[in-house]
């Protein structure tokens, strides 16, 4: 998974004409102890040489970018949102519809309790007002993967709002630092999915797949106060992660569980927002980044060209980098709301409101949902770094690869190394194994148990560190051997025979002599002669008693 | 036979004075014989056989069901009929065979009710007439009544033959002349504006519209979500509570009904004097269009049960006026809606044309929907555009609520049933109906049924004697939100007092086959 790991930030949110960094904004998560300096022109802003020809004028270099984004996580739910059907992704095409799913006539929306709790579960995730009445309305559209013609939405009074959402962008002046943003979530609101359209070109036809059709979304809607990819990328990553802890989405980009449109404007700080277009429908966290960036030069330069931006939908094309203009009809219409007359108000209650005997069945409880929820990834982070004493940095990481934590947890729980040896082996080595081979931590070959007692052997310094890397290696190849057992056949115990170890040292001593600075490869010559099984520790001390003799 | 109650009938398939199937195959050739009244879309023959079969089993083994074991049964078009073509009367819906049974019809079937067949109806429930049908108009059986006939012939000015047959009124006429000519014994209509209560009094048949959210609206296709409710149509009011007793209740497929049940079976008790009631006549109901028969009729009521000791009183319901306006706005709004998923992808009725998905839809919609609801969509559209929206479907809302404050206000007063006429006119002919667009007819004949359910009330139209014509008046009963028992037992009582002639359809079952012949009309086929 290439997810990111953490982004630098942006500096500030103005955009210089003449040096937007786009290095800054578009480097690709790499895995943590990689070298830390970007690769520059990266970035489809870098690709293009957008701003290079244009001329800056006085008072005009600085720009600033308002950047807001609306996120449809699917609910992890077994039903869908208002029919029994199944949620699931990849069934063979039209097996998961119900009758009202067809949009049969005659066919009424049964609310789905599960999907309301997650709503409300995410909704105190991120901090929201839980409205205790809220309604549905009906959004119509035309389309041919909309069986009713209407999409049932939360429209005039939507189920959570006026919440915020805390992200964390790497300051980039000290290492590990990491500077916490914060943007205002607007509402969340419960609604269906669409069906699926594939078209087929070549025979002029369109086929709907109707199994994702009615499926439960939550939109969650962002307030404007992003100003750059990166942000928006680190801050859809973090939601991404809350909605994982919670377990109310799976939130899987590739899988369309989390799908984002960005609201994206350019304006003079000062003056009044600019007009704003949408790039619709991006579904990897790096296009997010990649589509914003791209469309805020795109607008700056459009301005600075003396041209005008228009309020349109546009949609980013993965290949070129670029945003293209949608010119759909369905920009400009106008979806006739109304209010959804089968459903009666939602209504939620909490300790002091709830009806005394009432059905546990029959009404939801905010503040029995409140008691429920998990620990979430910002509390969990501070947690690692005050229990730990890791760079905040790393906790980042250790988070934003699924499974991570849960291992680094398991290989502490069952080893006597320093948790910063543990943490610097489960981010360096264990990680970058990972990425090189691009697995995921379900499917490493190495067990926690197995890095436990690999790192047990490193503490109790019966193999020395290059050993301990060795056998990683070894452990790697999945042929089924404990740390102990590679360490015996290759003979990678550290040396205790002190006897044994001064013959090598002077044996190698007969090779070079005299020059002090020389102290360093010889240590290296006894090291290769011992097989790296040698503490070098230990051989320093001897060669600089024997050359002091 | 046929002549009788539903709760008689059902007395004497227990006792074995006759077998579900003898019943079924009665009311099966009644059917052939009244065709030319256009009552069925669909007459399901071989189902109703089969239920009849097993139901016959059933009363061998002494192990009936229920109270409507083998009694057949009509349902309106509108209602989704498992394996049987609903089709809403619209081209729209023609071969449109749905995959489950509406809630209401499966608590008939479950009850061992015969399915006879499927009624006809104006195009999706739009209109007050029954005649707007892409299947034709519905004649109603008072036209060929001995009443009605004798009354014509005594008449200079009337003309001879079959051509100033009547209308039943509607929606629902279907259903109404269904269990009007004695082809089945009860049959569910449907009701958004009046259109069980309308067809109900040109038929002289008992209309019931329970209260909003008592019945499952799972399966009926819907006109207006926020005011339908399945209507049932009997010849008694007896025979109506014992439907809605099967019927009532909270359906985990409707979200809107509600969950305290009502006593079931739901018996009425019969009231033996009135003088602890309290009856309401709302003064805005006497209108100048109101013909004056009906309205001296209204009034010998009211006096009925004064003279009897209850406590009549006059009522205001102020907002009365603004009720058909605000209708418009809110029906066509939610047609424009609810119409949407007619599309021509998935099923019902698709056009040739295939140039694109846009070009699809327009002539799919515009060949499968008549005028009626054509305009009703396009002016609902107009009234949800985000520019209209505060201005009319709003406003249209706030209205509303002022309406259904009008009633809570009169109940609170201590009125508890109002009393209303039902139809400003009694049934009217066919070429005499038509001389008025459909618009308009419903705008009319819809201006004492449709405030009620605006406001989601129980409400009952009662046969109460026939005009000067010969032909069937009924007035209406309002009651309070989920009094529906207590409506109903006010009407059985009023009922028992003014003792409704049974309609003489003699004459019709002779001559019917020399009507069948001069009938081209009528000759829409009889589906099997």
């Amino acid at each position: 998974m290439a997810a990111p790991v953490l982004r630098r930030g942006c500096r500030g949110r103005l955009w210089a004409l003449a040096c937007v960094d786009g290095g800054s904004c578009h480097g690709r998560g790499a895995p943590t102890g990689s070298p830390s300096n970007r690769i520059r022109g990266q970035s489809s802003v870098a690709q293009q040489p957008l701003h290079t020809a244009q001329k800056p004028r006085k008072g005009e270099h600085n720009w600033a970018a308002v950047v807001g984004l609306e996120i449809h996580a699917q609910i992890s739910s077994n039903s869908k949102l208002f029919s029994g059907s199944q949620v699931r992704f990849s069934a063979p095409p039209n097996s998961l519809v119900s009758f009202f799913d067809a949009s049969l006539p005659g066919t009424l929306p049964v609310l789905n309790r599960r999907c309301v709790e997650a709503a409300v579960m995410t909704g105190l995730a991120l901090n929201c007002h839980i409205n205790k009445k809220s309604l549905f309305d009906r959004k119509h559209y035309f389309y041919a993967d909309l069986p009713a013609g209407y999409q049932i939405t939360q429209q005039r009074l939507p189920i959570a709002v006026n919440g915020s959402l805390t992200y964390g962008v790497s300051a980039g002046k000290e290492r590990g630092q990491v500077i916490p943003k914060t943007v205002r979530v607007k509402q969340i609101q419960l609604e269906q999915d669409s069906g699926k359209s594939l078209h087929d070109d070549l025979r002029s036809q369109t086929l709907i797949d109707l199994n994702r059709a009615g499926v439960g979304l939550l939109e969650v809607v962002l307030e404007p106060d992003l100003s750059c990819g990166e942000e928006a990328a680190t801050a859809v990553r973090e939601l991404q992660l809350i909605l994982q802890t919670l377990g109310t989405s799976q939130a899987n980009m590739a899988e369309g569980q989390l799908r984002v449109d960005a609201n994206i404007s350019v304006h003079h700080p000062g003056e009044p927002l600019g007009v704003r277009t949408e790039v619709k429908n991006l579904n990897s966290i790096r296009f997010l980044a990649k589509a914003i960036d791209y469309e805020i030069q795109r607008q700056i330069n459009e301005l600075e060209n003396g041209g005008e931006i228009l309020n349109e939908t546009r949609s980013f094309h993965e290949k070129l980098g670029c945003t293209v203009s949608m010119r759909d009809k369905e920009a400009k219409q106008d979806y006739r709301f109304m209010p959804e007359p089968n459903l009666p108000p939602l209504l939620l209650y909490d300790a002091t409101s709830l009806p005394i005997g009432a059905d546990p069945r029959q009404v939801i409880d905010i503040d029995q949902i409140r008691e429920t929820l998990p620990e979430l990834p910002s509390v969990t982070r501070e947690r690692l770094v005050q229990q730990y004493g890791m760079l905040p940095e790393h906790s980042f990481t250790l988070l934003n690869e699924v499974g991570l934590l849960e291992f680094f947890q398991n290989v502490i729980k069952e080893t006597r190394a320093e948790p910063k040896k543990v943490t610097s082996w489960v981010l360096n080595i264990f990680l970058g194994y990972l990425k090189q081979e691009n697995l995921a931590v379900s499917e490493s070959p190495v067990t926690p148990s197995a890095l436990a007692e690999l790192l047990d052997l490193l503490d109790s310094r019966t193999i020395s560190s290059s050993a301990a890397k060795q056998v990683f290696e070894e452990l790697w190849k999945r042929e089924g051997k404990t740390p102990g057992q590679i360490v015996s056949e290759k003979q990678l115990e550290l040396m205790q025979d002190r006897g044994a170890l001064e013959q090598f040292c002077y044996s190698v001593m007969d090779v070079k002599k005299g020059n002090p600075r020389a102290i360093n490869k010889l240590i290296g010559l006894v090291r290769k002669a011992t097989l790296n099984r040698a503490d070098p520790a230990v051989i320093k001390e001897i060669l600089e008693k024997q050359l002091s003799s | 036979m046929l002549g009788r109650t539903l709760r008689e009938v059902s007395a004497a398939l227990k006792q074995g004075q006759i077998t579900p199937t003898e019943l079924c195959q009665k009311c099966l050739s009644l059917i052939k014989k009244t065709k030319f009244l256009n009552a069925y879309i669909t007459v399901s023959e071989e189902v109703a056989l089969k239920q009849a079969e097993e139901s016959e089993k059933r009363y061998k083994n002494g192990q009936p069901l229920g109270d409507l074991d083998g009694i057949p049964i009509a349902v309106k078009d509108n209602f989704s009929t498992s394996g049987i073509e609903t089709t809403c009367a619209s081209n729209m819906l023609k071969g449109y065979v749905p995959p489950y049974n509406a809630t209401v019809v499966q608590k008939l079937l479950d009850q061992g009710a015969l399915l006879m067949g499927k009624t006809n109806l104006d195009e999706f429930a739009m209109g007050s007439g029954s005649t707007d049908g892409v299947f034709g108009p519905v004649k109603n059986p008072w036209s060929y009544s001995k009443q009605y006939r004798e009354k014509r012939k005594q008449n200079p000015h009337s003309k001879s033959g079959d051509s100033d047959w009547l209308i039943t009124g509607g929606s629902s006429g279907g259903s109404a002349a269904a269990v009007s000519a004695f082809t089945c014994y009860a049959a569910l209509g449907s009701d958004t504006g009046g259109s069980t209560r309308n067809p109900a009094a040109h038929c002289g048949l008992v209309g019931f519209k329970p209260s909003y959210g008592l019945v499952s609206r799972h399966g009926l296709i819907p006109l207006v979500n926020s005011m339908d409710v399945p209507g049932i149509l009997t010849r008694c009011v007896d025979d109506a509570a014992m439907v809605l007793g099967v019927l009532a209740g909270h359906d985990p497929k409707d979200s809107t009904t509600v969950h305290d049940p009502i006593n079931k079976p739901l018996v009425l008790s019969s009231l033996a004097d009135v003088s602890k009631l309290c009856i309401g006549i709302p003064k805005e109901y006497l209108v100048p269009e109101l013909s004056s028969e009906i309205q001296s009729l209204w009034s010998r009521a009211a006096d009925l049960f004064e003279s009897e000791g209850a406590k009549v009183i006059e009522v205001s319901l102020p907002h009365t006026s603004y009720s058909i306006v605000c209708y418009h706005v809110l029906c066509t709004s939610e047609v424009a809606s609810n119409m949407a998923r007619f599309d021509g992808l998935q099923y019902g009725h698709r056009c040739d044309i295939d140039v694109s998905t846009e070009a699809m839809y327009a002539a799919t919609r515009r060949e499968g929907f008549n005028d009626v609801v054509r305009g009703r969509i396009l002016s609902g559209n107009f009234f949800l555009l985000k520019e209209n929206y505060e201005n009319y479907f709003v406003k249209a809302q706030k209205v509303r609520r002022l309406i259904a404050n009008d009633f809570v206000n009169a109940f609170n007063s201590g009125v508890d049933v109002l009393l209303t006429p039902t139809t400003l006119s009694e049934a009217v002919p066919y070429l005499e109906f038509i001389k008025e667009d459909n618009r308009t007819r419903s705008a009319q004949d819809d201006i004492f049924t449709q405030p009620v359910n605006m406001a989601g009330l129980p409400a009952v139209s009662i046969p109460v004697a026939l005009s000067n014509q010969g032909l069937p008046i009924g007035l209406q009963f309002i009651g309070r939100a989920f009094y529906d028992q207590q409506l109903l037992t006010v009407a059985k009582w009023f009922e028992k007092q003014v003792q409704f002639p049974v309609i003489q359809l003699q004459e019709l079952m002779d001559d019917c086959s020399a009507i069948l012949e001069n009938e081209k009309l009528a000759s829409v086929s009889l589906k099997q």
